[in-house]
């Protein structure tokens, strides 16, 4: 090749190079201005309107009414009216037939939720359209089943719902995470108040505008939208029964003492930093898959992300070089692009986070390499990042980045591997790569986290429990045991041995 | 003439061993009527630091065996009480001022009590767990596993053998080990129980019991970060709120307070466990 070739060669367009195929927009119907959703109907909040931005170009999408105490009060006290006068006096049947309409009206405006949820929170349309709505529809109708079976949950005869539910949900997933938080709570018979994530309100108002399309009796689902205050004033509140939470250890933590001695029953799916083991049998291009898809699906903002490779020290250098070629070629911007792999990191302070921590990486003497792709001028971008020589010290490999940063780490033995995979306060999930069935099922046995992902990495599944061990919370979303969370049982005492104290 | 009799050294329980408090420390124990029976261990925060130490040491051992296998251990405890149900009477006669009839039936409800948790230890995983029919090409199951170490207060307003076997049987069923602190004021037939399951083949340090001030160990208890569950039943006297608070730090389970006795029930041993569900990937064929 001669250099004039070669300064050809590098102009031609790669096989990456794809011309724009973004989404169209004009599937949303967007307000200038939304309020609060309490009892059936959008009001103002009494606290000062916030901007909802898209992380991707900084621009404004719609102003945010900001609840404050007394919204709260009032989005409780419409919980509660609407559990005593209505909701609890529905049949299961009823309650079903309300979350099958509600799954099919989400079905019914999947792409237009998903083009929302892009655009708020920067997340590629590829995983908001294939991924977020459809589970957000699959969650409803799956539970819309249990409403009127729910003395087939386990818990003995006539379980009885709690009340009124706080709910409190972060800016990752923020349609799929609302999903999992109504969809039991309405379905055991609870009534909701819920806000969304500051920086992700939007596609909880268009939900908004779906309950009153499938006319949910009003007061049963309320949507405060606000900051931290709000959901404190939320979770403390005297009125709730039930407080459920997914964020931060940090807030779960500070929930678990307000909450201490009020009877409020809590579920709390926390922070986690999983570890993805991959064998020297693994299959290993499902397991380079595995591990992109594990650590940059949403950017790495996600709980049970795969973030701490443990690979099997004879094929470190194999798999980290295959998986540099393969983040090589991931593409990286506009999240409304049908093309794009990596979206937008969600907000400003995410991203110095993001930052400080791969800095601190670097500091403590591990081997930072970055993707070579072009970051757009605005919005908020990073590109995926591997840190190799990382020790089980390392902040990298101990605290929770919630970005798109791979910590790799390397192990001998299997007894090794569960060793530094359990060592860490969290507890959420882990991943196992082998083609080795017997050692999958031994090693998933002592590993202590509540999702093991055998072969496989960031499945998720109305039917299938979610939740963490240890330090990433306690309770179950999903399934039965996510069920379970909304209601009270009536007690399944074994009668001969009962002896009450003599108090 | 008369036999002198010869009088038990009550001492703590921790390891599977019957270590003095290593602070040296006692307190009188005596009738309702304030009459001496004993002088037990007043256990200290790094008896209780020890016993954690102990818990946590034998939790691979305990959880690892088959749940068949800890049935059997669960029911040989009861077997054991059976044996020595004159004795276990005598203790709580004298220590609760019970009629021959109260602390008999509270020593058999207390023995059937392990029976009917011995034979769970095999069936839990089966009723609170389960296979879930996700939407994909993978073999899913939920089972319920031990939390860890689990940190007890035993109630403490009545029935001091059976308020202790109703806290720690349920606990001990997964596989959880557990520090308990027994009854303050009736802490000889805790003690006592621990030769029942020093002989038993529960393993050492499966169960460790403490006697004393369950205000001066429990908040040690609650905030030590090797602990997994706080169990407050008979923390009613206690701030027990502010033990709450301090089980926040570390996420434990926590199980409030409860009045009298808990009755045995499945929940009891769920609420000590967590669920892991395991997606296994079907090959394509």
């Amino acid at each position: 090749m001669t250099e004039n070739d070669k300064a050809v060669s590098a102009k031609a367009p790669s096989f990456l190079d794809y011309a724009p195929a973004p989404e169209s927009t004009s599937v949303l119907h967007l307000k200038k201005h939304y309020g609060l959703f309490i009892d059936g109907e959008f009001v103002d909040g009494r606290g000062d309107a916030f901007t909802t931005i898209s992380p991707a170009t900084e621009k404004e999408i719609a102003s945010i009414s900001n609840a404050n105490n007394a919204d709260v009060d009032a989005a409780v006290a419409a919980a509660r009216k609407a559990y005593d006068r209505t909701w609890s006096k529905l049949s299961g049947a009823d309650r079903g037939k309300y979350l099958f309409r509600i799954a099919r009206l989400v079905q019914e405006r999947a792409r237009e939720l998903a083009v929302a949820e892009s655009l708020d929170n920067g997340k590629p349309i590829k995983e908001s359209r294939d991924v977020d709505v459809p589970l957000v529809a699959a969650w409803f109708f799956y539970y819309a089943g249990w409403a009127d079976k729910l003395d087939y949950a386990g818990l003995g005869p006539n379980p009885q719902s709690l009340g009124v539910a706080a709910q409190v949900i972060p800016w990752n997933f923020p349609l799929l995470m609302l999903a999992w938080k109504i969809a039991p709570a309405l379905a055991a018979g609870n009534t909701v108040v819920i806000k969304p994530a500051e920086t992700t309100p939007l596609s909880a108002m268009i939900f908004a505008e779906i309950l009153q399309q499938a006319d949910l009796p009003k007061g049963v689902v309320n949507i405060v939208t606000g900051a931290g205050d709000t959901g404190q004033a939320l979770v403390n509140h005297p009125d709730v029964n039930k407080v459920a939470f997914t964020g931060s250890t940090g807030v779960g933590r500070a929930i678990a003492k307000s909450v201490a001695g009020t009877g409020k029953k809590v579920t709390l799916e926390l922070g986690g930093k999983a570890a993805n083991i991959v064998f020297d049998d693994a299959p290993i291009d499902q397991a380079i898959e595995g591990i992109v898809n594990g650590i940059f699906f949403n950017q790495g903002h996600v709980c049970c992300a795969g973030s701490r490779l443990l690979v099997q020290e004879n094929i470190h250098d194999e798999v980290v070089d295959r998986l540099k070629a393969r983040l090589s070629t991931l593409r990286m911007g506009d999240p409304l692009d049908k093309n794009t792999d990596i979206g937008a990191i969600n907000s400003k302070a995410q991203l110095d986070r993001i930052r400080e921590l791969s800095n601190v990486g670097e500091a403590e003497g591990a081997e930072r390499w970055t993707a070579d792709c072009a970051i757009p001028e605005n919005g908020f971008w990073f590109a995926p990042t591997i840190f190799t020589n990382v020790s089980t010290s390392s902040r990298i490999a101990r605290e929770e980045v919630f970005g798109p940063v791979l910590s790799v780490l390397t192990f001998r033995t299997p007894a090794e591997a569960i060793a530094k995979a359990n060592n860490t306060p969290y507890g959420l999930s882990a991943g196992i790569w082998s083609d080795k069935g017997s050692r999958i099922l031994a090693v998933a046995d002592k590993l202590r986290a509540g999702v093991i992902w055998a072969n496989t990495f960031n499945r998720f599944d109305p039917a299938s429990p979610f939740g963490g061990y240890k330090e990433s919370g306690y309770g179950r979303e999903g399934g039965r045991h996510g069920l379970a969370a909304y209601l009270e049982s009536a007690g399944w005492a074994a009668p001969a041995v009962t002896k009450g104290g003599k108090k | 003439m008369t036999r002198l009799t010869v009088p038990k050294t009550y001492k703590l329980y921790i390891g599977g061993k019957f270590p003095r408090s290593e602070s040296g420390r006692t307190y009188e124990v005596t009738t309702k009527k304030g009459a001496f029976l004993a002088n037990a261990s007043l256990a200290s925060r790094k008896d209780a630091r020890d016993a954690v130490v102990a818990a946590r040491a034998a939790v691979n051992g305990w959880s690892g065996a088959t749940g068949y296998n800890r049935g059997q251990v669960l029911y040989r405890i009861a077997e054991l009480l059976e044996g020595r149900r004159e004795q276990f009477v005598d203790e709580l006669m004298a220590t609760e001022s019970l009629s021959k009839s109260a602390a008999t039936t509270q020593v058999d409800t207390a023995i059937d009590a392990w029976v009917w948790y011995a034979g769970w230890a095999d069936k839990y995983v089966q009723v609170a767990g389960n296979g879930n029919p996700v939407s994909g090409p993978y073999f899913n199951l939920s089972t319920p596993e031990p939390s860890g170490v689990i940190a007890i207060v035993a109630p403490q307003d009545s029935s001091s053998l059976l308020g202790l076997v109703s806290v720690i049987a349920p606990a001990l069923v997964s596989g959880n080990t557990v520090v308990v602190v027994a009854h303050q004021n009736a802490p000889l037939s805790a003690i006592s129980l621990s030769e029942v399951l020093a002989t038993s083949d529960v393993p050492g340090g499966a169960v460790n019991i403490l006697t004393g001030s369950p205000a001066e160990i429990a908040p040690w208890l609650a905030s030590h970060a090797d602990v997994n569950g706080l169990d407050l039943a008979g923390a009613e006297q206690l701030e027990w709120v502010d033990l709450q608070i301090a089980a926040a730090d570390t996420l434990k389970r926590v199980s409030g307070p409860v009045v009298g006795v808990p009755a045995p029930s499945i929940e009891r041993i769920v609420q000590w466990t967590e669920t892991k569900t395991v997606w296994h990937t079907k090959s394509l064929i």
